[in-house]
């Protein structure tokens, strides 16, 4: 695969590391017990801890280093024994206590690994080098107020993970593959919902583009992207800026970037020399964080099925090719309504192509349409596999199938009992279909005049007559024999 | 007159010779006749005479019922403002109870009213308090002396017989220095005994409270009351509180007292030197083993203090900003202003010295060369203790380097103020608890101290030895 773009001049390739925010999902935040609530009324969520008061003092959330773990396994990841909280210090209005809870030189989580699927089959690991927890910062609204900011502190001390990957992708679809692997890892766990609309989920992107087989070039660090779109946006847009720069016998000034949305542009927020002394120190408060062997193969032994596991049994079990598995694991939601929709049938293991087909093309573009999703689905998983069941066993036709799926997404009824109530029934017996050929041969006897004479095309207008007069019920391919051999006798 | 006892007016109170108001009324009286002390920031008559009719109503056995006790302004407290004696919190009032208050409320104790303190307990005088100096009780009329800090405002509240006993808060010698020189009992107990719960932090992985009381009965009895592991402080011990009162034992006889050689300091006053020797000789006379040891590190105690314990100090005190409680700048016109003109405004020059050496030395190119080397010095610290610790049972030293000193003295000088704790320093960064007793002396009649340093949670040790001391003193 050429992952180069081309320059002016020559060819450049891009080197993009991802720093990834995801929001552990626990009920109360990393050290401290207010809830952890998404849109609840500012400020209402914010215990004495939060707020900074004097002599307040953070106590670890144990079920959030659990989380932490769990994510850590699902990143094929080595965990820390060992690993210490430090404080990251710096001055802003929405960070109560002047400085941010992280984890520095020893995060609880070590190097691992991902892997990303191409459409072509083919895939490639991304490796990770750390997974650290942190206390999310608060809000300031700027917004709300023309000559004051309002801060609102409901966020402040949620728990984090930070996960860092190794500088091993090379192109904004790769950069998209590999956030959307790792959410769906996230999910697939249950460690983190990942909203991204909600910032659940967020990335800070590294980018630096070189000549093929240059040692790394300066980077760029591209803040709080909360969507992939803009993720591969803000990639594409810094990898053209750098490039012209470069190419224009211009350096690249290390910077950090802020990315609009609106404008689909990046621009520095600071330079290097403007750069924080966070000044990183253990916490005082609180003692290094000791996971014993035993509380790690208790966790690990909690864990679900992950994804990869799953696209290898689906590939196993029922033949599917690499990129049907890998898109029907790509959610924890699509795998579960693809498992209890082929488990509704025993025949349906059979069809299993069929049943990913009538999920990932037909249903999908149903539910996008009507602004659904799987979990709210109006087609449960069992009507879906009899629907396919229908067209496996030539009751309906695919064709006929699809005006039923919107039937049944818009009633909510069975696709037995819209077939019954409808007459939907394909009709396969020959001398039904081939007396409905005989009348449109009878209604249209120029048309057939010129079909003899060679004009071929026509055949397609005599099916399209008697599909019609069987409401599109008629078995195409014997409606398709049997006209071919009336109009040729 | 002499000063009744904690011990003496619980039996008093007992056998109803005197009534919770009674006794608390002869408090009172003595506080206002002392105000020119300048030992309260926060004194309200109202408040302790409601203590007392709730008090009085309350038909409960508490082991405290009615014993007047003063509070260490850096102690949050609900029923009274909480100022660390700063500007920055000069009206805030905590909507909470530390942990060691709310043990004593628990107990029954009146609280008369929140004492003064260097300014986030940051200083050896009761000097830089945004209040003013506390002036220490035993001053001739001529000559105002400092009262010892931080804890000053409890040292000479005790002093002053204000109270019967009073909470402290001990960083790098923040109890037994102002005790010595106001002479009076003051311990620190081992880190990690009483938890910092609502207590305004100054240096985390060394702060730990304790008590000053008339004598070291009094301070079993109160230290007994505060300990205990509470599970909002991480740092807080999961240990078995023994009855310190009721174990005390003066009987040392086979016991090993070690003497550290470096505490042998030039330039320390020959009285000092001399109580030393005093304490030793009683102690042998007791039948005490007397061991020379020595700490080899202790001369790097106080540089190690002094980055450790401002580099903490200049991280906790980042949440003072003016935007979420206590003073704010009123010349704001940006954000960073704000921060600027409100830390500007609100800290004192100590406070401000030492948030910057702290800034400094966990910037960016200068961490490893000081925190990380004060971190290990301070295990080496720490190993010469457990080291010596494996061949006595306890150490006697002197607590501080004079007697109290006028308070215009050393204002100027910081690096002669850091000296006071000297001798103190070394178990704070070890975490040992440590007591203060008066022991002697100087020509100017001015009390003296001892120090006596425990192994970890062996505050029964330290309390033993410094009962039977203090008894052949008395």
């Amino acid at each position: 695969m050429n992952n180069l773009i081309k320059g002016e001049k020559h060819d450049w390739e891009m080197v993009i590391g991802l720093e990834i925010h995801a929001q552990v999902k626990s009920n109360s935040k990393l050290f401290s017990s207010s809830s952890t609530k998404f849109g609840s009324s500012p400020n209402s969520q914010v215990s004495l801890v939060d707020a900074a008061m004097p002599g307040m003092l953070p106590v670890i959330n144990k079920y959030c280093v659990e989380q932490a773990v769990k994510t850590g396994v699902g990143l094929n990841a080595k965990i820390n024994n060992y690993s210490v909280f430090d404080r990251k210090n710096y001055f802003y209005a929405d960070l109560p206590q002047g400085y941010q809870i992280s984890q520095y030189k020893y995060p609880i989580v070590g190097e691992g690994k991902v892997t990303i699927d191409f459409k072509d089959g083919t895939s490639k690991d991304i490796r990770i080098v750390r997974l650290h927890l942190e206390q999310d910062a608060g809000k300031s609204l700027h917004d709300q107020n023309p000559s004051k900011t309002y801060v609102d502190l409901n966020r402040s001390g949620v728990a984090l993970m930070e996960i860092v990957s190794e500088p091993d992708i090379r192109t904004p679809d790769e950069a998209g593959m590999y956030i959307s692997k790792i959410r769906s890892i996230l999910m697939y766990l249950d460690t983190c919902d990942g909203n991204m609309q909600e910032g659940s989920l967020r990335a800070d992107v590294n980018i630096s583009v070189r000549k093929p087989g240059d040692g790394y070039g300066t980077r760029c660090e591209i803040k709080n992207l909360n969507s992939i779109k803009f993720i591969k946006q803000a990639i594409s847009y810094e990898a053209k800026r750098q490039i012209e720069i470069l190419e224009s016998g211009g350096a690249i000034e290390q910077n950090t970037m802020l990315f609009n949305t609106s404008t689909g542009k990046t621009r520095p927020m600071r330079n290097k020399e403007e750069a924080h002394d966070y000044r990183y120190f253990p916490d005082p408060d609180l003692l290094p964080l000791e996971i014993s062997e035993e509380e790690i193969v208790k966790i690990k032994s909690s864990i679900p099925e992950l994804p990869d596991e799953l696209k290898n049994r689906f590939i196993e079990t029922y033949k599917l090719s690499n990129y049907d598995a890998s898109v029907l694991t790509a959610e924890k939601k699509t795998s579960d309504y693809f498992n209890e929709s082929i488990n509704s049938d025993p025949e349906l293991k059979n069809h299993a192509k069929l049943v990913v087909n009538w999920i990932t093309s037909e249903l999908f573009s149903l539910l996008n349409k009507n602004n659904f999703d799987l979990t709210n689905s109006p087609v449960s998983p069992e009507n879906l596999g009899q629907l396919v069941k229908l067209i496996s066993t030539n009751e309906i036709s695919g064709k006929i199938a699809k005006d039923v799926l919107d039937d049944m997404f818009s009633t909510g009824k069975t696709a037995r009992e819209i077939v019954d109530e409808k007459g939907l029934k394909q009709v396969t017996n020959e001398e039904e279909i081939e007396i409905v050929i005989m009348e449109v041969i009878k209604d249209n006897p120029k048309m057939v005049q010129e079909f003899l004479e060679g004009k071929d095309k026509l055949l397609g207008f005599f099916v399209g007559q008697a599909m019609k007069k069987t409401k599109g019920k008629a078995n195409p391919k014997i409606l398709n024999e049997i006209l071919l051999k009336k109009l040729n006798k | 007159m002499p000063k009744s006892s904690l011990k003496q007016t619980l039996k008093d109170l007992e056998t109803k010779k005197i009534s919770i108001r009674e006794l608390n009324q002869d408090y009172l009286k003595r506080i206002k006749e002392k105000e020119n002390l300048n030992v309260f920031i926060h004194f309200n008559e109202e408040n302790v005479l409601k203590q007392i009719d709730n008090l009085e109503k309350d038909n409960s056995a508490k082991k405290l019922k009615g014993i007047p006790i003063a509070i260490k302004d850096l102690f949050c407290t609900k029923s009274m403002p909480t100022t660390a004696a700063s500007k920055i919190l000069e009206n805030f009032n905590p909507t909470y109870e530390s942990f060691v208050t709310q043990k004593l409320l628990d107990e029954g104790s009146i609280f008369v009213g929140k004492t003064n303190l260097d300014e986030f307990a940051m200083g050896s005088a009761t000097s830089t308090s945004f209040f003013g100096n506390t002036i220490n009780p035993l001053s001739k009329d001529n000559e105002p002396l400092a009262p010892g800090g931080s804890s000053g405002g409890s040292a000479a509240a005790v002093a002053a017989d204000l109270c019967l006993g009073a909470t402290g808060t001990d960083t790098g010698g923040s109890i037994r220095q102002p005790a010595s020189f106001c002479g009076v009992v003051g311990i620190k107990p081992t880190y990690g005994l009483c938890s910092r719960w609502g207590i305004a932090a100054f240096a985390s992985s060394l702060d730990q409270a304790g008590i000053f009381s008339h004598n070291v009965e009094d301070a079993s009895i109160l230290l007994q009351s505060i300990a205990g592991f509470d599970q909002r402080d991480s740092t807080s011990a999961k240990v078995d509180i023994p009855n310190y009162f009721e174990n005390l034992d003066v009987d040392l006889n086979g016991k090993t007292v070690g003497i550290p050689k470096e505490y042998s300091i030039d330039g320390t006053p020959m009285e000092i030197s001399q109580i030393w020797e005093d304490a030793i000789k009683v102690l042998e006379k007791k039948g005490v083993k007397i061991k020379n040891i020595s700490l080899p590190h202790t001369k790097y105690a106080l540089p190690t203090y002094y980055i450790i314990a401002p580099a903490e100090a200049s991280s906790n005190l980042a949440r003072y900003d003016g935007v979420k409680y206590g003073f704010r700048s009123n010349e704001i016109d940006s954000l960073d202003e704000m921060y600027e003109n409100t830390r500007a405004q609100g800290f004192g020059r100590e406070v401000k010295r030492r948030i910057l050496i702290g800034t400094y030395v966990l910037s960016a190119g200068y961490y490893d060369a000081y925190y990380l080397k004060a971190q290990k010095v301070r295990k080496l610290i720490a190993d010469d203790f457990n080291k010596a610790f494996k061949e006595c049972d306890f150490i006697v030293t002197p607590t501080a380097p004079s007697a109290a000193f006028p308070l215009n003295e050393k204002q100027n000088d910081p690096i002669k103020m850091y000296l006071n704790d000297v001798f103190t320093v070394p178990a704070s960064l070890a975490g040992l608890p440590g007591i203060s007793i008066p022991f002697g002396e100087d020509k100017n009649n001015l009390p003296l101290g001892i120090q006596i340093l425990g192994k970890h949670f062996d505050e029964q040790q330290v309390f033993n030895a410094a009962l039977s001391l203090e008894r052949s003193y008395e």
